[in-house]
């Protein structure tokens, strides 16, 4: 599955690939579409009870016809209950995908969970691992346990269907005993709830008709309509102006609060991390390279990648030339090397990041990082 | 909305007044008419063939040059006279009138099974993308389109209708010697239609079933389909209810034919299976250059075709919330 020098796929390179991608998805594609999947197979066990969510050394890979993408290459984190995870890392460092996998909506069947876990603890206190759920089961949680907030607000709702449509769905597929009027008084009062003003005239129009920020925060009142265990935003302000974000932001944070959730947000910006996350995870090339919670994060960032994120970032009262960036690229997911892949990017190499993938190592309880810079430090 | 209608229905009677002029300059332009072949003929036999014939192209009005032929026409088709057949002499009208209904009941019956096999076909490949369901239906739908209708005509008769023996390998819409009536005429008729339909539906499937399939495709990787799926809706209720209807707003655009499709019968199917629709009619109008007859049937079609379109527009404005008439 080497590509060549060239980056050109010869004639049987390409058909290998082709035949290995089909192999490959009609196995994953056969392990979901079975008709019973045992319980026992489903049911797990959270390694610590405090927490909503927990990523186990998961792979998500993308078969494609230039060979295999390793989306997301063995991500571990956990999400607390109460409290805000934050991932960032560059665009295509497989953060989004991460979260998709979450709710399984990579695009199948090109994407598939490969292997890893997902264990997540639900409202009655069950725990499943998401990644082998059967799809009745999924649909059950999705929309009412997590919840979802994209980062397009412009295309996330469906042109031909009223707000009001959109909005009743959720209440009448996930609330026991809902009829169109308890579903459509929710739904207002959703809306009242994100702070749209003309609740009742937003309910009977059309997503066309509603500016971005108003868009983005119906998608917000369907996201928290059933009081959901976890929401996750991805990048929910990218796509807004600037004074909208903050408004967004503010406003996510308050109905965290208010309705008990856990939220995972996905952003590259360091500014919005900084102000509501609690946790952080930073992401390089599908894997985590440091995570610890947001003080050690800022104050002590450890991976030479995350110093680079953190120098890159504009500050107030700080006089520069030009701003700093971290030079190079994300090495393509599809043939990735065996050494640390910042290694080349990386302005603070040492002999010990020829050899293998750096493992992780533990600054304190909370705090962890995958580089060789801190291996000897601990040994000492 | 009604300063719309009102603009539509100027700009269509402008197109029907197009549509007409340039029909019936093409056929006045030919080389020869009706008239001229039928007397030159008997140019062996009759020595005066060409004073005669002359005589009788001013009596169908084939002396006129073409502009004033045009406006010849068009006053009497306004009055409602549309002439009569240079071929039969029985009148234009009538002779539609009596050609359409086999003609519409094929047609309406192909529509049906067209739309009723090539949705659910569509959207099923659209679903199963890479899968059999899809290259099966891709396969079968290809032939379908590639296939030249006389050609894959000629191939059911002979297995059908010649080699099995199914069908009445005589053709035409009743057996020859055929006395009965009521449900046995019925049943008669119905038997010597199959094959045509038949024939007519596995060719128009596959345009319709890409179609699909195509627009499905696209609206099922939309960002709001994965909302949908995010939200926890079942995959039956994302693709016939939340894809379904995106898929329906370019299809709309497609069934704008439809109306004048529904009436025009199919001139070569019709012709090789020997059903005397009006598809048949126009076809042997064409080629003889039946002025009347030809004109008739085009204004006819014309004008179905420009309601085709202002209904799918209106359609169209139901469908797609974002689309206002008139703005």
């Amino acid at each position: 599955m080497k590509k060549s020098k060239s980056g050109y796929i010869g004639f049987k390179e390409s058909r290998k690939i082709v035949k290995y991608n089909k192999q490959q998805i009609r196995y994953y594609e056969r392990l979901k579409k079975r008709k019973h999947i045992p319980r026992e197979e489903y049911l797990a066990t959270m390694k610590n009870e405090d927490n909503v969510v927990e990523f186990d050394d998961l792979h998500t890979y993308f078969f494609t016809d230039t060979g295999t993408v390793k989306a997301v290459n063995g991500v571990s984190f956990d999400i607390p209950a109460h409290s805000t995870v934050g991932v960032v890392g560059e665009s295509g460092c497989g953060k989004s995908v991460t979260s998709l996998s979450l709710l399984r909506l990579v695009q199948a069947p090109q994407g598939q969970i490969v292997s890893g876990s997902i264990r997540y603890k639900t409202k009655d206190g069950d725990c499943y691992d998401i990644t082998k759920l059967p799809q009745d089961m999924m649909e059950k949680i999705s929309g009412k346990e997590i919840s979802m907030i994209f980062q397009e607000p412009m295309t996330s709702l469906n042109p031909v269907f009223t707000i009001g449509y959109q909005l009743d769905e959720v209440s009448l597929l996930h609330i026991e005993g809902a009829t169109k009027e308890s579903a459509r008084e929710k739904s207002i009062e959703m809306l009242k709830l994100v702070g749209i003003a003309n609740a009742e005239g937003v309910y009977k129009s059309y997503p066309h008709e509603l500016s971005g920020g108003m868009r983005q925060r119906v998608m917000i009142a369907m996201a928290l309509c059933c009081q959901p265990n976890l929401i996750i935003a991805d990048e929910p302000t990218t796509a807004l102006d600037v004074t909208i974000q903050a408004q967004i932001l503010d406003l996510l944070r308050e109905l965290k609060d208010k309705l008990d959730s856990s939220i995972m947000l996905i952003t590259h910006d360091l500014g919005v991390i900084a102000e509501m996350a609690d946790y952080v995870v930073v992401m390089y090339a599908g894997k985590v390279i440091e995570a610890g919670n947001v003080f050690e994060i800022f104050d002590n960032p450890s991976h030479p990648y995350t110093i680079g994120l953190l120098k890159s970032k504009p500050v107030i009262n700080k006089k520069v030339d030009e701003l700093y960036c971290i030079k190079g690229r994300v090495p393509s997911a599809v043939d990735l090397p065996d050494y640390c892949y910042f290694r080349d990017r990386c302005d603070m190499c040492t002999s010990a990041c020829a050899g293998s993938y750096p493992e992780f190592v533990q600054l304190s309880p909370t705090h962890k990082v995958a580089c060789h810079l801190y291996e000897s430090k601990v040994l000492k | 909305m009604f300063k719309y209608i009102v603009k539509r229905i100027l700009i269509s009677i402008i197109i029907i007044f197009g549509v007409t002029f340039i029909t019936y300059s093409l056929f006045r332009l030919m080389p020869d008419n009706y008239v001229y072949n039928k007397f030159a003929a008997q140019s062996a036999t009759n020595p005066n063939w060409e004073e005669q014939a002359a005589r009788v192209e001013h009596l169908y009005g084939l002396d006129l040059n073409v502009v004033s032929g045009y406006f010849h026409w068009l006053g009497s088709a306004l009055k409602g006279d549309f002439g009569y057949s240079f071929i039969d002499g029985a009148a234009v009208t009538q002779k539609i009138k009596d050609s359409l209904p086999v003609s519409f009941i094929m047609s309406l019956i192909v529509t049906i099974l067209q739309i009723a096999i090539a949705l659910p076909l569509g959207i099923k490949a659209a679903v199963n993308q890479y899968g059999p369901t899809d290259y099966i239906t891709t396969v079968f739908t290809m032939l379908g389109i590639s296939l030249p209708s006389f050609f894959f005509s000629g191939i059911m008769i002979k297995v059908f209708a010649v080699d099995l023996g199914w069908f009445d390998p005589s053709l035409g819409l009743q057996s020859g010697n055929f006395t009965g009536n009521g449900w046995e005429l019925f049943w008669n008729q119905a038997w010597h239609l199959v094959l045509p339909i038949f024939v007519s539906t596995v060719l128009s499937l596959g345009g319709l079933m890409r179609y699909t399939r195509t627009n499905m495709l696209e609206v099922l990787s939309a960002d709001y389909i994965r909302t949908a799926r995010a939200k926890g809706v079942k995959k039956r209720n994302i693709i016939y209810k939340h894809a379904f209807k995106n898929t329906a707003i370019p299809l709309v655009t497609m069934f704008s034919g439809i109306l004048a499709s529904l009436f025009c019968g199919s001139m070569i199917i019709e012709q090789i299976f020997g059903i005397q629709g009006i598809g048949y009619q126009s076809y042997t109008a064409t080629t003889q250059g039946d002025i009347p007859f030809v004109m008739a049937y085009n204004t006819f079609i014309a004008l179905l075709t420009v309601i085709g379109i202002f209904i799918s527009d209106i359609l169209y404005a139901i469908v797609d919330p974002r689309v206002k008439l008139g703005n």
